[in-house]
């Protein structure tokens, strides 16, 4: 276990080394996340995804460069997730080389992730990092994802604030992806604004809010447009007693910082109503009942593995491939054999 | 517990930009199973040793065709022993005349590969590198 104090003085080498433990999940680093543990919760957590190819590591840099420049420069924190390789289980992580504006600063640290194996240990490792990075005096963690899908949801999870960046151009992909991540989206960032296009594409994402936010209606009610503000007043709607985050359309250009100062005033401001609302204690709660769910199932099933010889899981495996059994019969007379 | 992964950084420091090989080469480690963090081009010994410290890379592996390595290589490894990371094992690939290895090699570069080095002989000194020590 790591000595906790050389991480609370943040100590860049011991944390560097608790990453790799929390990510190969060994005893020593649950141990010290254990110790953390009541340092952490002080950090903002923003979380950053989009399709590949939107430029999140580029308006990751810019964000993290905004932050270390202000008048109160801010520690940051970067977790970069690559995929992992499904057939080899390697990975090319590849992130870094959009954050060289970063370095040499000692209030920046980033590090990269792959995705490795399976969903609900990538939400693990993301989450104990955080907490690492939180415990260790980081203010700021951004957490940047692969791309669309499932693990996206599950990582905006963990965030206070979610990005979701689209790109002009990509108009299929809105299509594609809005079911999930556009839900999740606190603050929708048409990045290389730019390019050709890009009043379609805004004009796509605020028609999707639109039908992804009833609420809106009431906007009207109230005499306003449904255009959420370009002054950035924040986009907050009474609804009798329960205010509602509007989520904010907002252009950027990241590889001149382009509307990087507007973003992050955004993020300040859903913050702020994060704090106002009382929302963020309940994003909190949620937030660590899905850690405390993914640990019960995961510890639930390494339990359960242990104590179930080899044997009788391939004989289970036999009789699903010749059809003999269902899965369903054949998880319960596994099941039944638990020692 | 996930398995162990062998996490390499690979990096071109200086100023020339042949990074076919590089990308070759980081291809390959992935190809074996590795986490590669690809830095790209035009790295200084300070970025190099920065990302190798905050990623707590297994092994790092340099790609030099400028004929720097004998100003590099010394800095880089200083740098890696400053940050208390000694332990990295630090391979060279590029144009390197055969009397520089010898002198590379005891400032303590673990490998050093030349044109038409085969990919599974990199894999193989990597993983012999970081495993055995690993072991020791």
């Amino acid at each position: 276990m790591t000595d906790v104090n050389t991480i609370l003085s943040s100590n860049r080498l011991a944390l560097a080394r608790l990453l790799t433990q929390i990510e190969n999940d060994t005893p020593a680093g649950r141990a010290t996340l254990n110790a953390l543990f009541p340092h952490t919760g002080r950090a903002h957590l923003i979380g950053v995804t989009g399709a590949p190819g939107t430029g999140k590591s580029s308006l990751v840099n810019q964000l993290a460069r905004h932050y270390r420049k202000s008048d109160t420069p801010k520690r940051v924190a970067v977790i970069a997730v690559d995929p992992s390789s499904p057939f080899t289980g390697g990975a090319v992580l590849g992130d870094r080389i959009r954050m060289s504006d970063l370095r040499g600063d000692p209030g920046v640290f980033i590090r990269s992730m792959a995705t490795r194996g399976s969903l609900g240990g990538l939400a693990r490792a993301t989450a104990g990092i955080v907490q690492a990075f939180d415990a260790a005096g980081y203010e700021i963690i951004l957490i940047e994802t692969v791309g669309a899908g499932q693990a996206e949801v599950d990582i905006a999870r963990l965030a206070h604030t979610t990005l979701v960046v689209e790109a002009p151009g990509l108009g299929d992909d809105i299509q594609a992806i809005k079911a999930g991540i556009l839900e999740i989206a606190d603050v929708l960032v048409i990045n290389k604004a730019d390019r050709p296009g890009v009043e379609n594409t805004e004009r796509a994402l605020r028609g999707m809010l639109q039908l992804a936010h009833p609420v809106q209606r009431i906007f009207r009610h109230h005499g306003r447009t449904e255009r959420v503000s370009p002054d950035l007043t924040p986009p907050v709607v009474h609804n009798r007693d329960t205010p509602l985050w509007l989520p904010l359309v907002l252009r950027t250009v990241a590889s001149d910082g382009q509307g990087i100062a507007e973003l992050a005033q955004a993020i300040a401001r859903h913050q702020e109503f994060l704090v106002k609302t009382g929302d963020l204690q309940r994003r909190e709660r949620a937030r660590l009942q899905n850690e405390l769910e993914l640990r019960i199932q995961e510890t639930l099933v390494n339990r359960w593995r242990v104590s179930i010889t080899n044997g009788y899981y391939e004989d289970a495996l036999e009789k699903l491939v010749r059809r003999e059994s269902s899965p369903e019969e054949v998880v319960l007379n596994l099941l039944a054999k638990e020692a | 517990m996930n398995e162990r992964k062998i996490r390499v950084l690979v990096a071109k420091p200086g100023l020339d930009g042949h990074d076919r090989g590089a990308k070759v080469v980081a291809r390959a480690l992935r190809d074996a199973g590795m986490e590669v963090i690809y830095t790209g081009l035009r790295q200084t010994p300070e970025m190099i040793a920065e990302a190798a410290l905050q990623e707590d890379v297994d092994a790092v592996g340099l790609s030099i065709l400028s004929g720097a390595h004998n100003a590099l290589l010394p800095r880089i490894l200083e740098l890696l022993r400053a940050n208390g990371q000694e332990n990295v094992k630090v391979f060279l690939g590029g144009i390197v005349p055969d009397e520089d290895i010898l002198t590379l090699r005891e400032m303590g570069v673990a490998g050093v590969y030349g044109p038409g080095t085969l990919t599974d002989d990199i894999i193989r000194d990597i993983t012999t590198a970081v495993l055995g020590a690993d072991a020791a």
